[in-house]
């Protein structure tokens, strides 16, 4: 049963993958490449100037093209992260399935994708915004990717106390009460955290603001195409076939 | 009759944990997958070089990732 669930669940990944890498490759590659145009013409403009003082700065070898990286390298990323999504949350379904008094198969599907968007992506998101190349220096990556780390974590793991908080509730305060009980806990829970850790603002001056708009606006776009495509299509698949087993019986 | 039937949820059969603990062996191996596509030669290393970076380099932008 768990390795039927996590087949269909890492299907439906890899087919919402397909869909992510579309408006991934339409919506988000333009403005990767105008930032990486910025990032060229601020590298030059450095080496130009160093070149005046007599230092000759070795330019960057390039590993893997930009056509490459914006196509398959793209292409690549994108499914090993959506179909590795799809897996956990299969597995995360076929935990909580019977588990949270929620019974259509479903609704269950699209209500697990809302928490995993919120917790994943929306919420580490705002705290610690998607950067396009030339924001964030190299030397804070380490600091950075912690705190991302963190931040991811911590919201997952309040999501969590909040479903079991919601489910410890539910026989003796109702659902109205229990769902909220949840929900204020997790709120509380990541706006304390967002508040502790300390914020990220490496945007070098006179970065486009609708550059950096767009992009941003674009990864939330990507991880809310996922997130639909896992909750709608993992629930359907598994309605279909729990309806065709229902009535070959 | 009919009403304590109408009234008494009947309960779904779970999977017992039992039978998900060693998925979650294959859990871990999916976290691995997105690790490699969002840190690995980044802030951390497993594979001198950093060809996994520029090969995933604009998806682990896209993503959401700290890249660099």
């Amino acid at each position: 049963m768990v390795r039927i669930l996590l087949m269909r669940g890492m299907l439906v990944g890899f087919l919402a993958g397909l869909l992510v890498f579309g408006f991934a490759r339409m919506a988000g590659e333009p403005q990767v490449d105008r930032a990486i145009a910025i990032e060229t013409a601020i590298d030059d403009a450095r080496a130009s100037a160093d070149l005046a003082r007599g230092i000759h700065d070795a330019p960057e070898p390039e590993i893997v093209s930009r056509s490459m990286q914006r196509s398959w390298g793209l292409l690549t990323g994108v499914m090993v992260y959506s179909t590795a999504f799809g897996g956990l949350f299969a597995l995360v379904f076929a935990f909580a399935n019977g588990r949270v008094a929620i019974r259509d198969p479903r609704a269950l599907s699209v209500l697990l994708a809302v928490a995993g968007f919120v917790a994943v992506a929306l919420v580490p998101a705002l705290k610690y915004p998607a950067n396009p190349p030339s924001v964030g220096s190299p030397e804070t990556i380490g600091s950075r990717t912690l705190l991302f780390a963190v931040m991811l974590f911590m919201s997952v793991a309040a999501m969590v106390g909040a479903v079991a908080i919601r489910r410890h509730l539910l026989p003796t305060r109702g659902e109205w009460f229990a769902s909220l009980s949840g929900a204020g806990f997790y709120l509380s829970c990541v706006v304390v955290l967002a508040v502790l850790l300390p914020g990220v603002n490496e945007v070098p001056a006179g970065f486009p603001a609708d550059l950096l708009w767009r992009f941003r606006l674009d990864s939330l776009g990507l991880q809310l195409i996922l997130w639909s495509g896992l909750g709608i299509g993992f629930g359907a698949l598994n309605e279909r076939l729990a309806k065709r087993q229902f009535f070959s019986r | 009759m009919s009403e304590t039937v109408l009234t008494r949820p009947v309960a779904i059969p779970t999977i017992p944990v039992r039978t998900l603990l060693p998925w979650g062996l294959f859990g871990a191996l999916l976290l691995l997958a997105i690790y490699f596509v969002g840190a690995e030669e980044g802030a951390t290393s497993l594979i001198p070089g950093m060809a996994v970076h520029e090969w995933v380099h604009d998806s682990r932008h896209l993503l959401g990732f700290p890249c660099h």
